[in-house]
This record gives C-alpha cells, sequence and structure tokens, in this order.
C-alpha cells in the first residue's frame, strides 16, 4: 500500500487515508488564453512514465492538500512537498535526482 | 495456413500430430514497411488484419515489445456488451460485437465467444433511471436491450441476493446478446490471419524512439534495429502517453491501474455476465469453473500493472452482499493492468500533428470489447483518412468540447 507522509499535519498516512487529485503543477493560462492552452490545462498531461508530480488530499486526516514527487515505474516516493508551491523545492529535486541521476524538472514535457 | 477443422483433428490423430505448422511466423524485420502498427494486442492486430482483409495492404509489420497479446488483451475479464448510451459508442462497439458473433468462422479460430447475456444491475433509483434511458436510446440505436425486473434477474442469476439491505436489486439493463470471449484466443486468431496474409508479427522488439521528416513519420526505432513506414499506427493502451511523447505530442490520458481476480475453480453456478456499477464489481463464471472478477481502478497514475490491494478487498466486500455464495470461495490469483484513461471516458481513434502518424487509444477500462470494431474503424482510418465509425472519436473533440461522455452514462465498470 502506498504511503506518503503528510507535510501539512505531518503523519504517515495510509493510502486509505488520502484522495488522489491528478497531476501536479498543470499551468493555468489567464484571461486571452488560446484555445489551445486552455485544452492543455484542462485535458493534456504529462503521463510520465518514471518521475511523476501529484496533488493528493489527507482526506481521511487534516483534511488538507500536498504535493507528492513519485516514481510510476517503481510506486518509490521522492518526498512530499507543500501544495502552495508552483513547481517543486530544491529539496525534493535533489531526492530525485539521487536516484534518478540526469533527471531534470519537466525534461518528460 | 492449413485450415483447423475437424477432419484435420481426424488426420493429424493417425499420424500422432505431427503435421500442425506453427500459427503465426516468427521473421526479422524488414528494412522498411508500408505500415508499421506499434502494438500486437487485440486492438493493434485486429488493425493490421482489416489494413489487410478490407483494403488489401499487407505490408504491415505489428512491432510488440513483449510477447502477443501480454498486455491488457490478456489481463482484462473478458466481458462484451455493447449497451452504451451516446450514439456514436453505441455504433462502435456494436460493430464489434456483431464481428464477434462470426469472428470464429471469420479468422478459422476458436475465440469461444459466448452470448450468454449480460446484465448490468440495477441497485440504486437514480441507476433504474439511468437505465431506462440507455435502454431507450439502445431502442433507437439498433441495439437490442432491454430494463428487465428483480424477478427476472433471480430467475437468470439465481445465486443471486435480490433482497440485499444495502444493495436491492431494482432492476437490470439486460443485453441478451452481450457475451465473453476467450482473450488470449482473440489475439492468436488475429496473429495468425496476419501472419498467413504475409504480415510481419514481431515479437520482443520494442520501439524507442519514432522518427520523422519534415513533419512526417519516416520510421521507427527499435531495440532491433530501425525500421521505416509510411504510416504508423500507435496502438499501445497504457503506454500511449509514452509513446505519443517519442512522436513529439501529448494526449488527454492518464494511465492507471485497475485489476481482476478470479477464484478457485467450482461447479457451475451462473451462466450469465452481471456487472454492478453502484459497488464496483462484475462477476462472470469461466469455463474452468472460476468466478472471473473486476474491479474499481486505482485513483494514481501507474505503471506496474499492479494495483492496490484495498480495491480489491472493497470489490469482493461489496459483492459479497449480492452474491452470498463467493463469501465461502477462495481466491486464486489476481492480476493488474495499465489501462489509458481519458477525460470522457471514450476512446481515441485519430490522426495526430505528426502526418502519416494515427493513434488508437484510451478504451480505459473496457478495450476488450471493443477489439474488431476497433480494428475495423481504425483500419479505414488508416487506409483513407476518415471512417464513419471514427469520425467523433478524434483528438480534436477536447479543444471542441464534442465529448462522449461515457463516464456518466457507464458508470464506471465495464
Amino acid at each position: 500500500m502506498l504511503i506518503l507522509h503528510c507535510p501539512c499535519c505531518g503523519i504517515d498516512a495510509d493510502e486509505t487515508e488520502l484522495h488522489p487529485g491528478g497531476e501536479a503543477h498543470v499551468k493555468r493560462f489567464g484571461p486571452g488564453a488560446s484555445d489551445a492552452e486552455f485544452e492543455s490545462y484542462l485535458f493534456g498531461r504529462e503521463n510520465p512514465k518514471g518521475v511523476h508530480f501529484e496533488r493528493w488530499r489527507h482526506a481521511n486526516g487534516c483534511g488538507k492538500w500536498f504535493h507528492a514527487a513519485r516514481d510510476t515505474v517503481t510506486l518509490e516516493v521522492f518526498g512530499t512537498y507543500s501544495a502552495q508551491l508552483t513547481a517543486p523545492p530544491q529539496d525534493i529535486r535533489d531526492a530525485v535526482t539521487a536516484k534518478r541521476p540526469g533527471w531534470s524538472w519537466r525534461d518528460f514535457a | 495456413m492449413k485450415r483447423y477443422s475437424a477432419f484435420a483433428i481426424a488426420k493429424e490423430a493417425l499420424r500422432q500430430h505431427m503435421g500442425w505448422e506453427r500459427a503465426w511466423a516468427s521473421p526479422d524485420p524488414r528494412a522498411s514497411y508500408d505500415v508499421i502498427i506499434i502494438g500486437a494486442g487485440g486492438h493493434g492486430l485486429a488493425t493490421a488484419y482489416y489494413l489487410g482483409k478490407n483494403f488489401g495492404i499487407t505490408n504491415v509489420a505489428i512491432l510488440e515489445k513483449g510477447w502477443l497479446g501480454g498486455g491488457n488483451t490478456g489481463r482484462n475479464t473478458t466481458i462484451i456488451r455493447s449497451n452504451y448510451l451516446q450514439d456514436a459508442s453505441a455504433a462502435i462497439y456494436e460493430k464489434a460485437r456483431s464481428l464477434y458473433e462470426t469472428l470464429s468462422q471469420e479468422l478459422n479460430y476458436n475465440v469461444m465467444f459466448s452470448p450468454r447475456g449480460v446484465m448490468m444491475l440495477a441497485q440504486t433509483q437514480h441507476e433504474v433511471r439511468g437505465y431506462l434511458r440507455t435502454a431507450h436510446a439502445n431502442a433507437l440505436q439498433g441495439v437490442t436491450t432491454e430494463f428487465i425486473t428483480p424477478q427476472r434477474v433471480k430467475e437468470l442469476c439465481p445465486i443471486m441476493n435480490i433482497d440485499g439491505p444495502r444493495y436491492p436489486v431494482l432492476g437490470a439493463l439486460w443485453q441478451p446478446r452481450g457475451g465473453t470471449a476467450r482473450h488470449d484466443a482473440v489475439a492468436w486468431g488475429y496473429a495468425r490471419a496476419c501472419s498467413d496474409m504475409g504480415m510481419h508479427v514481431i515479437q520482443k522488439c520494442e520501439v524507442t524512439g519514432v522518427r520523422s521528416e519534415g513533419g512526417r513519420v519516416t520510421g521507427v526505432t527499435t531495440t532491433r534495429g530501425d525500421i521505416g513506414c509510411s504510416k504508423l499506427g500507435i496502438v499501445v493502451a497504457g503506454h500511449s502517453g509514452h509513446v505519443a511523447e517519442m512522436a513529439g505530442f501529448r494526449l488527454p490520458l492518464e494511465s492507471i491501474a485497475l485489476q481482476a481476480l478470479v477464484s478457485e475453480p467450482i461447479k457451475p453456478c451462473m451462466d450469465v455476465v452481471v456487472m454492478a456499477n453502484t459497488v464496483h464489481g462484475y462477476m462472470s463464471q469461466s469455463d474452468k469453473g472460476e468466478m472471473v472478477i473486476g474491479g474499481g481502478t486505482d485513483g494514481f497514475n501507474n505503471y506496474t500493472q499492479r494495483g492496490s490491494f484495498h480495491h480489491i478487498e472493497e470489490t469482493v466486500r461489496a459483492l459479497v452482499e449480492t452474491f452470498p455464495m463467493i463469501s465461502r470461495l477462495k481466491m486464486l490469483r489476481q492480476w493488474g493492468g495499465i489501462v489509458d484513461m481519458t477525460g470522457d471516458r471514450s476512446p481515441i481513434l485519430s490522426a495526430t500533428p505528426l502526418e502519416g502518424c494515427f493513434i488508437n487509444c484510451g478504451w480505459g477500462t473496457g478495450g476488450f470489447k471493443a477489439i474488431p470494431g476497433s480494428g475495423w474503424g481504425m483500419a479505414e482510418l488508416m487506409a483513407k483518412g476518415a471512417s464513419p465509425l471514427t469520425a467523433e472519436f478524434g483528438l480534436n473533440r477536447f479543444r471542441e468540447g464534442r465529448f462522449i461522455d461515457e463516464s456518466v452514462a457507464a458508470g464506471v465498470a465495464h
């Protein structure tokens, strides 16, 4: 079972306590965005085979949203971090790089 | 190709079965083909088969990274039905179901199609209204379905408890010509027929890159060398996003794990397929006697072909009330497949931003039933550039807001 550390309340939560919220850091363009940009925001997904960033909600716990960095092939969790950020923080990127040398943020895009 | 028949069996019986041929060849890849199909699952092989049969295009290679039908083709619960709400869906699924009826004769390969009937239980008032609506839509679409009473449900499936306190059976949407087929045999039958037409079914050949020139596809890079082509079909289900990335475009897809399980084999007790969408469970009995049970998907992206245990627990727990006898059964084995889910739960059969490259994906949790229809439409799309079966399933529907919304119509289970 997937176990994620909730950065909001500080406990390790089982998958049954959590609700998945889909891909993180999906960019929403402002007013005047083109159809292509809006389509990309609504439907386009990286869906990577490998390093992935997701939104999760600690639904049966503190109720707060957070982000997780995970590998979709090995199910390894690299770390969790605040949902307030628009890109993964440096310590999460370092943790991913330590396990996946040569990886860089959004190089799969 | 030597035809399979009762006469052939009698003849081989007299000479210790030494005269059987290999069902399909294992050729080395040529330098180039007219058409390359990536993915030798049901949909890829069916596409190749109808390219040859309907359009005479036989200079075709089907590349498979693993083994024939080793992905979702061999991992589903083999349910075949076409009782969808939307016209575009009903058309392609009903085409598939009708092709299944004669597929064994067509391919000279026994796919064990068993039109035993599929019922989708209505266990809430909401579902009753939804299925009544679907039954009316199906009548207009020419798909034979009817809404049946709880008493009729009990007659058709006596092991069911229709008076459950939490999930009473209020009726069901019944498609008498739905059923099941042997999933591996569908892949094997198509592969044998493709090989017979001179096509190359190449296993253990993983595509690692898509080559293009001036916005047009020119071939693929594989673990067995570069192979050229003038048209490319990507038919790789859960790995569609991964291969599309090689071809330089993104898809509105997410890959997640869907699980199924079988019980220990028992004596025949159930000769219909039952789907219970309220509780995310569906069940039929295989010819070996195992109860084949499928459940819900995980909620997060996953490429591991295994799912979370608690989903199995949920599925079985919910089914036990409706089928009390399965509480005494042991689970024999469990497996997972990676399904490619679109936002509207309908597939994508489409041209792509890369000229000459076509994609067939997004079948999500319900691809097996569509294999012949999907191959039929995809072959027409690749050969002629358009097909009435696939017209509504283009990639542009997401930008244009023309969804074929089966997520509200079909619930979750397929």
